[in-house]
């Protein structure tokens, strides 16, 4: 299925300050130099904080793990549950449509939706609030027919209770997930079978309809605030450092451990870990190239005309002093260092996108192939 | 039937106290630093004795996967991932354990990691289950919080993490090396083996894969013995199971029984009973998608483990079943599944790419009946084509659905297609 981004993109993607802790949490799971072991679930929660996944969201993701746009690109176009445009602003309703719960009845399901959301899949309702669509089997077979709304399950569904759902999400009411008939999960309709009278407090609700109702509103945009962040395999205290995985004790990767064992001299025991991959020095590299505190007569360059320099960057120099090609023109090695190691979230770029050839062309008022194509086909406008 | 007391799953449903404090009521992570203390060997050697086997649907022997782990590490961190990538279309047992007895799993995960020489445990859960994600990762938290898992798991002096992480919906990551792609960070295809993931397989590293059921019910063995749990099933099909039934029952129902029930058995007792009573049964899709259909008059005497199914040219599977009654059309409940297949398949491989696609449209037609009958025995030449000629077992899977749908219900289809021709209905259709 040829999956493509949106035509339309916002100008810009940020993670709210929650969900920017929570993500950096969850890129300490993975060992040094595998960050982008975390893209699937930082991508999902950019989806989650806005509806759907925007370029900016993409690039801003890549960004953040190190990676090249076109890695986080391909994570995005490959995996089914990425929105890559707009969905319907209160929910988008995903029916069921695999052999169990289409013998169930899902096909009636998604009459209903036709009816009262949109004539399409992924086409938006008149007041824009709701959208639908048929996926894959979502594993919730014994509770068939069921659709999944953000992040809940919805189960044992009729054409009537999935009317009266679709009308209170509509109304701004909150439904409650789970079983529609009744049911506490999974267990056979017509009484236990298994599992009666177990030790332990009887709890109210099942294990995923427990969550959901501690939140309330289960149509809400998730901004990291929802939950408290606990990421206890950060731990430190009573435990010692950071678990055994923790900052600059986490295993290596293949390729990080073959350049170590390079490096260390061979009578070490291949047990002792070699000091993991050089974490930036203490204070910064490099020397400070002179800075302006404004442009120029009040007009910068479009510095975007370089390749590799998005709005989201163009703000960062110019917050760092930076306006003009001319003045990346002039950077010296060791200036060029400094602006490396200063770059926020995109270290290394001037140097790997060659930034001071491009600024030299572009400040003696030449076009790179970058620039001529940009402005043809207008991509920052 | 299995008895309350001899389950492993005992908060299936969720209905008691899910945190620590209610799973340790029900005798879950006790004495672990005991077993820990028992050494690696000795874990692995009661896991052969107990006959485990991978609860995934392959069902190769757990036991001999971990001793696949190298004895020794060469530098490399060693880990254990576990698939928690539910998504085989009937298939929902994991979530069970995921979201109301997670306990057993983290648990397991510690034990199992610690028998195969493993640093840490990756738990890779479908993205599709957000709750059951909060709820597991919650579990594991209070586990760290209580000193059970990270540095000194359990007091023992085992150091151990169990991370988890997500994918975003692409059935293909359940399948090994798919997953470890997925858990890299890249687009879900499936690497070729060899080199299997124990030589190198998360980062490079030696890694074991194992399906949730098949970690969380380590502890219960190890606590109560592998005699105890050999004891279930019939040989070389020991233990309890997660069984679930889906579709056409009075009462569907995930359900912990014992390995080498009868499929009657489990319909009657769990499932409340076919709809329309047994005699209304027309078919049982018996473990998952990729199982081929089973006709009721099969399903009398079927015995619900990997021989008996593989004696029935079927398969065991996860062990979640789809029944389906006389009114079901079989044809378009196949069809749906080639269509999942279709829609599932990663595009790596040339026939998988294009044969599920052709599969699924031929598929069309039959359902229909607006095709030839020639067409059915080419649709089974392009399934046989298809099967054995891909890197990962999807195309296979999505080939024995449509072989099994051909093998027991041709005379279905042909009348279907005569129908038709002639604009009359035929004997089958008129049921």
């Amino acid at each position: 299925m040829l999956r493509r981004l949106h035509h339309e993109q916002p100008a810009s993607f940020e993670f709210t300050p929650a969900n920017l802790a929570w993500a950096q949490a969850q890129m300490t799971k993975f060992p040094v130099g595998r960050q982008a072991s975390a893209v699937i679930p930082l991508l999902f929660r950019a989806q989650e904080q806005e509806g759907w996944l925007s370029k900016p969201a993409i690039e801003y993701v890549a960004d953040m793990l190190g990676m090249p746009y076109m890695r986080v690109l391909e994570v995005a176009t490959f995996y089914f549950m990425f929105q890559l445009a707009p969905v319907g602003s209160v929910a988008h309703i995903q029916i069921c449509g695999t052999t169990s719960c289409m013998i169930c009845g899902s096909e009636d399901l998604m009459k209903v939706c036709r009816e009262k959301i949109a004539a399409h899949p992924f086409e938006l309702s008149s007041d824009g609030k709701l959208s639908w669509e048929e996926v894959e089997c979502l594993g919730a077979c014994a509770n068939a027919p069921m659709a999944q709304i953000g992040k809940d399950y919805y189960e044992d569904l009729t054409e009537e209770n999935l009317g009266k759902i679709i009308d209170d999400l509509r109304a701004g009411k909150a439904p409650r997930p789970g079983s529609q008939v009744g049911r506490f999960s999974s267990e056979p309709a017509g009484g236990l079978t298994s599992c009666i009278d177990m030790p332990g407090d009887k709890e109210a609700a099942n294990g995923s309809v427990g969550p959901a109702l501690a939140i309330g509103d289960v149509a809400k945009k998730i901004d990291g605030t929802e939950v408290p962040l606990r990421a206890p395999w950060q731990m430190s205290g009573q435990r010692g450092a950071i678990g055994i995985m923790g900052a600059g004790q986490r295993p290596m990767s293949a390729v990080q451990q073959a350049a170590a064992a390079k490096a260390a001299p061979k009578a070490e025991a291949p047990a002792a870990a070699p000091a993991p991959a050089a974490a930036p020095a203490e204070g910064a590299k490099g020397t400070k190239p002179a800075m302006l505190t404004e442009a120029r007569d009040g007009k910068a360059d479009d510095l975007k005309m370089i390749k590799g320099v998005g709005p989201k960057l163009e703000a960062l120099l110019h917050s760092l002093g930076v306006f003009h090609f001319d003045q990346i023109a002039g950077w010296k090695a060791d200036e060029l260092a400094w602006i490396d190691d200063n770059l926020e979230g995109f270290k290394g770029r001037a140097s790997r996108d060659n930034w001071i050839e491009q600024a030299s062309k572009l400040a003696s008022g030449a076009e790179t192939e970058f620039s001529a194509r940009a402005k043809k086909d207008g991509i920052y406008e | 039937m299995l008895k309350d007391q001899d389950r492993i799953f005992t908060n299936l449903y969720g209905m008691y106290d899910r945190s620590l404090a209610g799973a340790m009521k029900r005798g879950h992570w006790d004495g672990t630093a005991g077993i820990l203390a028992n050494g690696r060997d000795w874990i692995i050697e009661q896991v052969k004795a107990s006959g485990l086997r991978g609860r995934g649907g392959a069902g190769f022997p757990t036991g001999l996967k971990w001793s696949f782990m190298p004895k020794q590490s060469d530098g490399r961190p060693h880990y254990l991932v576990i698939n928690a990538d539910e998504s085989e279309p009937a298939t929902c047992k994991d979530r069970e354990i995921m979201r109301h007895d997670p306990h057993t799993l983290v648990e397991g995960a510690l034990l199992a990691g610690f028998a195969m020489g493993a640093n840490a445990a990756y738990i890779y859960i479908r993205g599709e289950y957000v709750r059951e994600k909060e709820a597991l990762q919650a579990a594991i938290d209070e586990c760290y919080e209580a000193g059970l898992i990270g540095k000194n798991a359990c007091k023992s002096g085992v150091d151990f993490d169990v991370y988890l992480s997500h994918g975003a919906g692409a059935y293909i990551c359940g399948e090994e090396t798919a997953l470890i792609e997925s858990l890299e960070g890249k687009k879900g295809m499936p690497r070729m083996k060899p080199p299997f993931p124990a030589g190198a397989g998360l980062y490079g590293c030696p890694t074991t894969v194992n399906n949730v059921e098949s970690i969380a019910v380590v502890p219960t063995i190890l606590r109560r013995g592998a005699s105890w749990y050999a004891s279930f099933g019939r040989p070389n099909n020991t233990g309890v199971k997660l069984f679930a039934m889906s579709g056409h029952i009075n009462t569907p129902c995930v359900i912990e029984e014992s390995m080498s029930i009868s499929m009657k058995e489990l319909i009657e007792k769990h499932g409340g009973g076919v709809r329309g009573g047994w005699k209304n049964l027309k078919a049982v899709i018996p473990g998952g998608a990729s199982c081929p259909v089973l006709p009721a008059a099969l399903c009398e005497d079927a015995i619900m483990d990997y021989d008996g199914m593989r004696e029935l040219k079927s398969s065991f599977g996860t062990a979640c079943m789809i029944v389906m009654d006389q009114q079901t059309d079989i044809i378009k409940a196949i069809w749906r599944l080639s269509k999942f297949f279709k829609h599932e398949s990663c595009g790596q491989c040339t026939p998988c790419r294009e044969g599920t696609g052709w599969m699924m449209r031929v598929m069309e037609r039959l359902v229909t009946g607006e095709a030839e009958v020639e067409e059915i025995d080419m649709l089974f030449d392009v399934t046989k084509q298809v099967e054995g000629h891909t890197i990962c077992a999807l195309g296979d899977a999505a080939a024995w659905p449509i072989q099994g749908l051909i093998r027991h219900y041709r005379e279905e289809i042909e009348d279907r297609i005569k129908a038709r021709k002639t604009g009359r209905m035929g004997a089958m259709a008129a049921e």
